[in-house]
């Protein structure tokens, strides 16, 4: 075991792992937390907990971390690298560390443009995969990027996140092999909405080998309406959710749409359980948790599984 | 060449309300390539200042004056005879030049015209485009001679990041994708090899995070 985490363990015990996430309030008030924890609780192997996406100013993910923990759900820890220099980023890895967060995802960060302070400084002093070689080092050699000791290494799952989706499509496969190099653990996509081309992307993977190296969970994003469909298509980089697939939705009647796109994501997950190559799935229902139950049982995921320390 | 754009006239007459005698000082090098600080500019600002002043009922004083380059000590030495004997200096140079004047001249306030901008390129007439933040450890000949530092949003070493669309930048569908121009380069170039490396975490050090740099030539000095 390399950290030793609920996730690790059933992923390594062969089980098809459950994440989901829960993004931190915009405020200090921890019951908004600790509602959403309560919502995922018992559906999953382990919880992400977003670092200020979108560039949207939220509760720290470490803390957003530690309240999760406290309800019962072992959280999963974003960090970006937007927002802090390789100084604050070993310091924050060793705290979550030290405090038990296990699991970690190394990720770009959006650019500060899309949040609420477009004029902030951004950092970027090393990039995501930079941050996944960092943690790899500290955690299996128990050193510092600079060759000092470390008084006790950090142990993390080590995860990122791949976007089949972006362009150039030819580089995807590329670059998710420069994350496993890195020392990428596990990996949880973009969410899917184009199976065909993820088909594709996981043949390229596949052909290198990539689904043996890492544990890949793909993502899904369960639709309220068609509108909603229609706005993340126009306004999120990477998202490409087919025409045949929103007509699914927008056939429905208004006030049935969330339902078909419940049972669209079940029936998603379904044939994603089936693909080779795939270890998990990552259930991103945003501002929907109370839906994980529903969707996560309805796959026939539930309950999930005990693996042993 | 370091490029500027002009500050709107609001603000430099705002900069100059105390004063009713000034010298607008101009320079013949990146300045005048981008035109935002040649002695045409230096005309062109002087006689706006004066005519607004004239309007305002403040008249004001202008020697106009464009210097072969701001950032060198021979060329603002021809200055000292006459500097004081003006309230102040509007230099449109680069900050670099408005800041090595101010440092000759410590008794003269100098103002800023100018914005100034980036290292960049003439893409046509009245556009211009960065190509180099000066980060001091120049990696081109990986990156198929298109630099990840300047033309990424977010720098980052192992591009494109999930952001990148049909060859454009999320952060503006102006910007194209540096990631993309790169790739693109090094498939042509067949030098692909070069994206499937690790890089190193990158030494800011020699960039401006250093502290402000220096450049000793042993043997020139």
């Amino acid at each position: 075991m390399k950290a030793g985490s609920n996730l690790e363990r059933v992923l390594e015990a062969g089980h098809f792992a459950v994440t989901a996430e829960c993004g931190p309030p915009r405020g200090a008030d921890p019951d908004k937390v600790l509602q959403k924890a309560d919502l995922v609780k018992g559906n999953v192997d382990a919880c992400n907990v977003t670092d200020n996406q979108t560039s949207v100013v939220r509760m720290s993910s470490v803390a957003g971390c530690m309240l999760v923990k406290e309800s019962g759900t072992e959280p999963l820890l974003q960090m970006v690298v937007r927002d802090r220099n390789r100084i604050a980023l070993q310091s924050d890895l060793l705290g979550a560390s030290a405090l038990g967060v296990r699991n970690l995802l190394c990720l770009s960060g959006d650019h500060q443009k899309f949040g609420d302070d477009p004029q902030a400084k951004n950092v970027f002093d090393i990039d995501s995969i930079q941050l996944i070689h960092l943690v790899k080092t500290m955690r299996d050699e128990g050193v510092f990027p600079s060759g000092d000791k470390l008084e006790g290494a950090p142990k993390f799952y080590i995860g990122c996140a791949i976007n089949p989706f972006a362009d150039p499509f030819e580089i995807r496969v590329p670059r998710f092999k420069l994350k496993i190099d890195a020392g990428a653990d596990f990996v949880q996509t973009q969410c899917i909405y184009n199976m065909d081309k993820f088909k594709r992307f996981m043949d390229e993977a596949r052909k290198d080998g990539l689904h043996e190296k890492t544990k890949i969970l793909a993502g899904v994003t369960p639709l309220k309406s068609a509108g909603m469909a229609k706005f993340m298509n126009r306004m999120v980089a990477g998202i490409e959710i087919p025409e045949e697939f929103i007509k699914r939705i927008a056939d429905e009647p208004k006030e049935k749409q969330a339902a078909k796109g419940i049972e669209m994501c079940i029936e998603q997950i379904q044939e994603i359980k089936e693909m080779e190559g795939i270890a998990g799935v990552h259930v991103m229902a945003i501002e929907w948790e109370e839906k994980l139950n529903e969707i996560i049982g309805g796959a026939g995921l539930l309950p999930r599984p005990m693996v042993e320390q | 060449m370091i490029t500027g754009t002009p500050k709107p006239i609001e603000e430099i007459l705002e900069m100059l309300e105390p004063y009713n005698n000034i010298v607008v000082a101009g320079c013949f090098g990146c300045v005048t390539v981008c035109r935002v600080g040649g002695d045409k500019e230096v005309q062109v600002l002087s006689s706006t200042l004066r005519l607004a002043r004239e309007a305002a009922g403040k008249k004001i004083e202008i020697r106009e004056v464009c210097l072969e380059r701001q950032c060198d000590p021979e060329y603002l030495e021809p200055m000292r005879p006459y500097i004081e004997d003006y309230q102040a200096v509007l230099s449109i140079a680069c900050g670099a030049g408005i800041q090595f004047m101010a440092e000759k001249f410590g008794k003269t306030p100098l103002l800023p015209g100018i914005n100034t901008g980036f290292l960049g390129v003439t893409e046509r007439q009245g556009e211009w485009t960065e190509r180099c933040q000066g980060c001091g450890d120049c990696v081109l000949h990986l990156t198929g001679g298109i630099c990840p530092v300047t033309r990424c949003a977010k720098s980052i070493f192992h591009g494109p990041c999930g952001g990148s669309v049909e060859g454009t930048c999320e952060v503006d569908k102006e910007v194209k994708c540096g990631w993309q121009m790169i790739i693109d380069r090094l498939v042509s170039l067949d030098q692909m090899e070069n994206y499937g490396k690790l890089k190193p975490y990158k030494g800011w050090d020699a960039s401006r995070d250093g502290g402000p740099r220096r450049i000793i030539r042993e043997d020139m000095v």
